[in-house]
């Protein structure tokens, strides 16, 4: 076993990253505005840039599903309970004393078990459940005439303000998180270059050292 | 300019009677004669844009009339079935039964709170009747020589009339003195109906410029852009019939039979549809769609009335409309005689009356932001059948429903009226007061309220306690002119916002107005101990062993 820098995310991921994280601090900002918690825009003006912003992202999430499916990289998110206690257990305790982090980045597993479980949930319980109450909104005026409309458009209101507070939150942490173990810098690095420290099999770095040696330092 | 002013002196002296809004009077000698732009260029009326007659080469109009009957006989000798079509319509009848609720109204027998009932004051009144001569109950409804066909054609600006009685000398001499009609020349110079002639009634409805309905004022005979996008007298200088569709003379768009929501917008490709709504000329989707603002703009069409937002104020254009009217003030006299009080200075520089004692008190407002409510169209009135519980108060003249729920229900602004006027205690009904007459039972020169509502009542067989009161009512006036340039209608943010325009509507969720205070806390508390979580852990890790790198 060694560890070498390896292409662990690839371009469209680092694009998908960084424009996802633009749009969601966009939408953030004029969502909370539009809900009334400040002022920064004219109402009209954030509703265009949040439809607009909303958009673009729904268009970046089926590139994104596409490409995870077509690229095997979903299986980076499955959820796994091997390892899992370890890493909460390090980041409740074993953090504070010294510890090494248990996990260690393979080249099919490039996320540790909790974080798979966090952003498994991000893309299948929270983003849905932003984008699905987002359009119900946008054509509210399609079923307007419903019975109970204005009661199903409040529904739709508090799920999606409520997604948004929990986006919110999650994004607090996983930026946290990046200031755990290696320096800030170091954690961001990796989304930036692509190229991260991971344990490779000897047969994994034979590989790549012949077939993909772009993808080796 | 010249023409203009002589008219509205007429419309001063006659409608507002004993008490004149605009002083001091001006007299026409005084004014110069300046053409305004509504003179130079031909108001637009719509469709029915003519041309193909010269009245003044009509044979049967080349004589000096002796009365306003001889004219419409002439009128009608060419125009044949004139008389039997507008026999029907409102101006002449001044009935209306609602087919929906089967109310009896109409402006000859409603209460309104202003001057409260033309019924029995015919003599004053019916100066805005489009006929002729109609003072009591004796007037001929099926002499099509009383129509008057002058006071909506009148070309040249000169036509006046005068109320069909003297009434109490006190009042009768305002209306000496006038320059002698030229019925001959007038005749000769009819026209489509312009602004001028609709306005000389529907300006000055409840006793003065704009008192009634807020938005309509002597401010639209030459307005500018700003104040009505379509009647802009250097713009598109729409005369009333270019909206208010005529067919046989009866006219589109009437406050008993409200089109809330129009539905078919412009009809099939050169049909003619006989509404008066903005979508029977915009359209259902009125908002060209270039943004995404356009786009939701046209998706409020369903729910908010066009002039919701772009009549985003009215009153305007320095003519005031009067909101409050307390006729418990009424008949104070001075040395036995009535007088009047200035307490107003409008836009316009004009002065109003604040107290006058045969009205009682007002309040004047301008540039008014409206009321709004859900509005499905259907009036209900308070009319002299109806008996109310007086422990209610105010009652509602004309109350209304709407909801979200409701099909032809959208939001509507309103004029709202408040208004403290005289009622019949025993029985719980409105009353009919003897305002106007020769006789001395007649309120405006006894100021004897108690003989006036007797009088009032008797002369119709009407059941009154003998013992009046002073009740407070509201009216509610739909706005829809004083149609401001597409700069000037509403931004979102006016609604859209926790103290908004909208802050009281009911019935719907309003994005940036409406939370739930609970998903709020719940929110804000979640984010919160997340972030203090982070600096918990922070801290600990910054003051524990130290970590791994």
């Amino acid at each position: 076993m060694a560890m070498r820098k390896v292409l662990i995310f690839g371009r469209f991921e680092r694009f998908w990253h960084w424009s996802q994280m633009a749009l969601i601090v966009i939408l953030m900002l004029t969502g909370f505005g539009l809900h009334g918690f400040h002022d920064l825009f004219d109402f009209e003006v954030a509703v265009t840039i949040h439809m607009y912003a909303a958009s673009a992202l729904l268009i970046l999430w089926m590139f994104s599903v596409f490409w995870l499916f077509t690229t095997e990289t979903w299986r980076h998110f499955l959820p796994t309970g091997h390892g899992l206690w370890q890493v909460l257990r390090f980041y409740s305790f074993g953090i504070f004393r010294g510890e090494r982090h248990p996990y260690r980045k393979a080249f099919w597993r490039k996320h540790n078990p909790l974080q798979a479980l966090a952003y498994l949930m991000l893309k299948v319980v929270l983003f849905p459940l932003i984008w699905v109450t987002g359009l119900l909104y946008i054509f509210y005026f399609l079923w307007r005439d419903i019975p109970h409309a204005t009661g199903w458009l409040e529904a739709v209101a508090m799920i999606h303000t409520g997604a948004a507070f929990a986006i919110l939150a999650f994004a607090f942490i996983h930026v946290y998180m990046l200031t755990t173990g290696h320096s800030f810098r170091e954690h961001v690095t990796p989304m930036i270059t692509g190229f991260d420290l991971v344990e490779l099999t000897p047969e994994e770095e034979a590989y790549l050292e012949k077939d993909q040696p772009a993808m080796i330092r | 300019m010249f023409i203009t002013t002589t008219r509205l002196v007429a419309v001063g002296l006659m409608l507002v009677a004993c008490s004149s809004s605009a002083s001091p009077h001006t007299t026409p000698q005084e004014t110069t004669a300046q053409d305004t732009p509504s003179q130079q260029r031909p108001q637009r009326s719509g469709p029915l844009t003519g041309g193909t007659a010269d009245h003044a080469k009509f044979e049967v109009l080349q004589q000096a009339f002796e009365s306003g009957p001889e004219v419409t006989e002439a009128c009608l000798s060419c125009h044949t079935e004139t008389g039997e079509h507008f026999m029907r319509n409102v101006h002449w009848t001044w009935d209306y039964v609602d087919p929906d609720t089967g109310q009896q109204l109409g402006k000859r027998h409603l209460i309104n709170n202003f001057c409260t009932n033309a019924r029995g004051n015919e003599g004053m009144c019916a100066q805005c009747h489009a006929g002729y001569g109609w003072k009591d109950e004796d007037f001929d409804f099926t002499d099509e020589t009383r129509i008057d066909c002058l006071v909506c054609h009148d070309g040249t600006g000169t036509y006046y009339k005068t109320p069909n009685n003297e009434g109490h000398s006190a009042c009768s001499v305002m209306f000496e003195d006038m320059a002698p009609l030229d019925l001959g020349e007038i005749a000769r110079n009819v026209a489509l109906p312009s602004r001028e002639n609709c306005g000389t009634c529907h300006f000055n409805g409840g006793g003065g410029d704009n008192v009634k309905h807020g938005d309509l004022s002597t401010a639209l005979i030459d307005p500018p852009h700003d104040l009505d996008v379509h009647m802009d007298a250097a713009g598109l200088n729409f005369s009333c019939t270019a909206c208010h569709i005529t067919k046989q003379h009866v006219w589109a768009g009437s406050r008993y039979k409200v089109v809330s929501r129009d539905t078919e917008g412009t009809g099939q490709p050169g049909e003619r549809r006989d509404v008066a709504t903005c979508e029977s000329c915009h359209g259902l989707s009125p908002h060209p769609i270039d943004s995404i603002r356009a786009f939701k703009l046209n998706d409020h069409v369903s729910s908010v009335a066009c002039q919701t937002c772009h009549i985003p104020e009215f009153a305007r254009g320095g003519v005031a409309t009067i909101t409050d009217w307390d006729w418990r003030t009424a008949g104070r006299t001075r040395d036995g005689e009535g007088y009047h009080e200035h307490g107003y200075t409008q836009g316009n520089g004009e002065h109003r009356y604040t107290y006058k004692s045969i009205k009682g008190d007002f309040v004047y407002d301008e540039d008014i932001v409206p009321e709004y409510a859900w509005f499905d169209g259907q009036m209900h009135y308070t009319t002299i059948d109806t008996k109310f519980d007086d422990s209610q108060q105010p009652i509602e003249i004309n109350g209304f429903d709407g909801s979200r729920e409701d099909a032809d229900s959208r939001i509507w602004p309103f004029k709202r009226m408040r208004t403290w006027m005289p009622y019949d205690a025993g029985n719980a009904t409105l009353v009919y007061t003897h305002l106007w007459g020769v006789d001395d039972a007649a309120y405006w020169g006894n100021y004897d309220m108690g003989r006036a509502i007797a009088r009032g009542m008797a002369d119709f067989g009407l059941d009154y306690s003998g013992e009046f009161g002073f009740v407070e009512t509201l009216s509610w006036w739909p706005i829809t002119h004083m149609v401001a340039p597409k700069e000037d209608a509403l931004a979102c943010r006016d609604c859209h916002a926790a103290e908004g325009r909208l802050a009281g509507l009911e019935g719907v969720y309003l994005p940036g107005r409406d939370h739930s205070r609970w998903l709020d806390i719940i929110g804000i508390i979640a984010v919160g101990a997340t972030l203090l979580g982070i600096l918990i852990h922070a801290l600990i890790r910054l003051f524990s062993k130290g970590e791994q790198h």
